[in-house]
């Protein structure tokens, strides 16, 4: 069976297990009742502020939590220059954080200095393909961490581009030498708006770079699923998740909820369902 | 399509406003139908054409925004009502695009924009103005730097005119011809109260707010905004206060500020020493000074 394993040098050779996202209507339930979760991801624009009580929370967070960054607004795929504002406070956060590695998303988001505030799907071009990786390279220079990029949802498709959206992925993080956020939940959302085989997607991924996998929940409407992050994990996600594992092994997964946001309590109880195919992952390697 | 231009032709047709029905608009800017616009960059699918496609883009980028703006700016919708508020709030978008990675600073530029474009607050612009000003001071002092505060001893034992005190980033000094921050709390309490209400209580409770912005009446009150233990508070500060901290937090000495404020015949001649000796220590108390400075040419002098 083909499986590497989950610590490599793409998540800073560590093994994480199953994270939340760290959310503020659960700060109370946290700070107060301090429940025992492998490690919580931030979204790092959140926190790159010069004070206040975010900071303060995450500083109380990080005296009895591991904690991941993840962006939602590096925008690797912009043609734009990276925002050298951007970078000196998201360096400025590593610091604090001691993350072992940094995600955001393979996608764009602004041009000509403007910003749309989303995550814009990248035309499956060798040009997007090299100028991305040239701005991952960039990034994690400067950082001074590794980098894993997500693969996002998408409604669009475009009429330049030369490859599949998975063929894109593996030339930009081959390119890049960089990990992967794998979001399983992404991939089977775009493969209903796109009519593509999923997990044709999740067999193509290089296994070696998974740095984490992303599950979440999503939105059906009648002719396109909406990536919004406000319900459990679908069956088929699920199972896309467990071919994931077979491949990567017991890699750091995070659950992603972040609208319609339920208690503390429920939301990790969907997450630690995830220890059902991670301990079949674990027995496969043993036997 | 190169990447540049294939990001720039999709960004003009997703951040072009949406019609009054929420739905992409039929003509792009260039004139163009929208249907072949989206048809030259984005393929169809068997369910959806390159124009739905485009759609969802374009619909998310503006809810996006606009529920950003509401949250940052509930005071300003509340004097302006639903419909002139997403008025105003697609004008600027659409004039002031956001040029900062993050949602936070979306309503940076909104009180000089207004100030160039008067119309979209029609006959309340002075009080759109001053609540702009104070929900911006808001967002500001919420997540501002803070530095080490100065203990009230040391500021006592560090007296004399040429002092230069500094006062802590996260605080705002403002000046306004309205008292709104009576209705920003009066918002903020509906919100709070609200929460866990039914449609027709909120209803109720959403007309007494509206007629509590018919009545604000013009009163100049002076204020702080500032922050303890992480929350924001307003301070009303009477108009010498307001004058000897603008001068502080300007870098005017000790000295300076004191006889700039009281020294000269204005609204504040007629100093109470023990009145500001009390202002000092509020001040002090408050956390609000954070660094001594003293006098470079006095410090030059001494060495």
């Amino acid at each position: 069976m083909e499986r590497s394993l989950p610590a490599n040098r793409f998540n800073g050779f560590t093994n994480y297990g199953i994270g939340i996202g760290l959310r503020s209507p659960h700060y109370h339930h946290i700070l107060t009742r301090k429940p025992v979760v492998d490690w919580f991801e931030i979204i790092s624009e959140n926190f790159m502020i010069d004070g206040g009580r975010p900071l303060h929370v995450l500083d109380q967070i990080l005296e009895q939590y591991r904690v991941v960054q993840h962006g939602v607004s590096m925008y690797f795929g912009s043609a734009d220059r990276i925002d050298r504002e951007h970078l000196r406070r998201l360096k400025e956060l590593v610091k604090r954080t001691n993350t072992p590695w940094v995600s955001d998303h393979l996608c764009w988001g602004s041009v000509d200095g403007r910003y749309t505030h989303d995550l814009l799907p990248m035309p499956y071009t060798f040009e997007a393909a090299e100028k991305t990786a040239r701005k991952i390279c960039e990034v994690r220079d400067f950082l001074e961490v590794p980098v894993a990029v997500e693969n996002v949802s998408s409604y669009a498709e475009f009429h330049v581009s030369e490859m599949t959206e998975w063929e894109f992925l593996n030339e930009v993080v081959e390119r890049a030498d960089c990990g992967i956020l794998l979001d399983v939940n992404n991939i089977y959302v775009s493969s209903q708006n796109h009519s593509f085989d999923p997990f044709e997607y999740v067999n193509s991924v290089p296994a070696e770079r998974v740095a984490q996998i992303h599950i979440a929940g999503h939105s059906k409407y009648e002719k396109y699923i909406l990536d919004t992050h406000d319900h459990p994990v679908i069956d088929p996600v699920w199972k896309l998740y467990d071919r994931a594992i077979q491949r990567a092994g017991h890699t750091a997964t995070l659950l992603e909820w972040d609208d319609s946001i339920p208690t503390f309590r429920e939301v990790h109880n969907e997450a630690l369902k995830a220890n059902r195919f991670l301990a079949k992952s674990v027995l496969a390697r043993a036997v | 399509m190169n990447l540049l231009r294939l990001q720039r032709t999709m960004a003009r047709a997703v951040m072009q406003p949406l019609t009054p029905s929420e739905h992409m608009s039929k003509r792009a800017q260039n004139g163009e139908a929208m249907s072949r616009y989206a048809a030259r960059f984005i393929k169809p699918n068997d369910r959806l054409t390159s124009f739905e496609r485009l759609e969802i883009y374009n619909r998310q980028y503006w809810w996006r925004l606009m529920s950003s703006l509401a949250e940052d700016f509930p005071g300003l919708q509340a004097i302006l009502g639903n419909r002139r508020f997403e008025s105003l709030c697609k004008a600027y978008l659409t004039d002031r695009p956001s040029r900062s990675f993050t949602l936070r600073n979306l309503g940076r530029d909104l009180e000089s924009w207004l100030r160039r474009n008067p119309r979209w607050a029609g006959s309340k612009q002075a009080i759109v103005l001053d609540m702009v000003r104070l929900e911006w001071a808001d967002i500001e002092a919420f997540d501002g730097a803070a530095r080490e505060a100065l203990r009230p001893a040391d500021v006592r034992k560090s007296g004399g005119s040429n002092l230069r005190l500094r006062l802590q980033p996260y605080l705002r000094l403002l000046k306004f011809h309205y008292p709104v921050d009576a209705l920003v709390l009066e918002i903020k309490r509906f919100n709070d109260d609200t929460e866990f209400l039914s449609n027709a209580f909120r209803e109720r409770k959403k007309r007494k707010r509206v007629t509590a912005v018919a009545k604000l009446k013009p009163k100049t009150i002076f204020l702080a905004v500032h922050r303890i233990d992480d929350s924001v508070y307003f301070r009303r500060l009477e108009a010498a206060e307001y004058d000897l901290l603008s001068a502080i937090q300007k870098g005017k000495t000790l000295g300076q500020a004191v006889s700039g404020v009281f020294g000269k015949p204005s609204r504040n001649s007629g100093a109470d020493p023990a009145q500001v000796t009390g202002w000092f220590r509020n001040w002090s108390d408050l956390g609000w000074f954070c660094a001594l400075q003293r006098n470079r040419r006095q410090n030059a002098r001494r060495s």
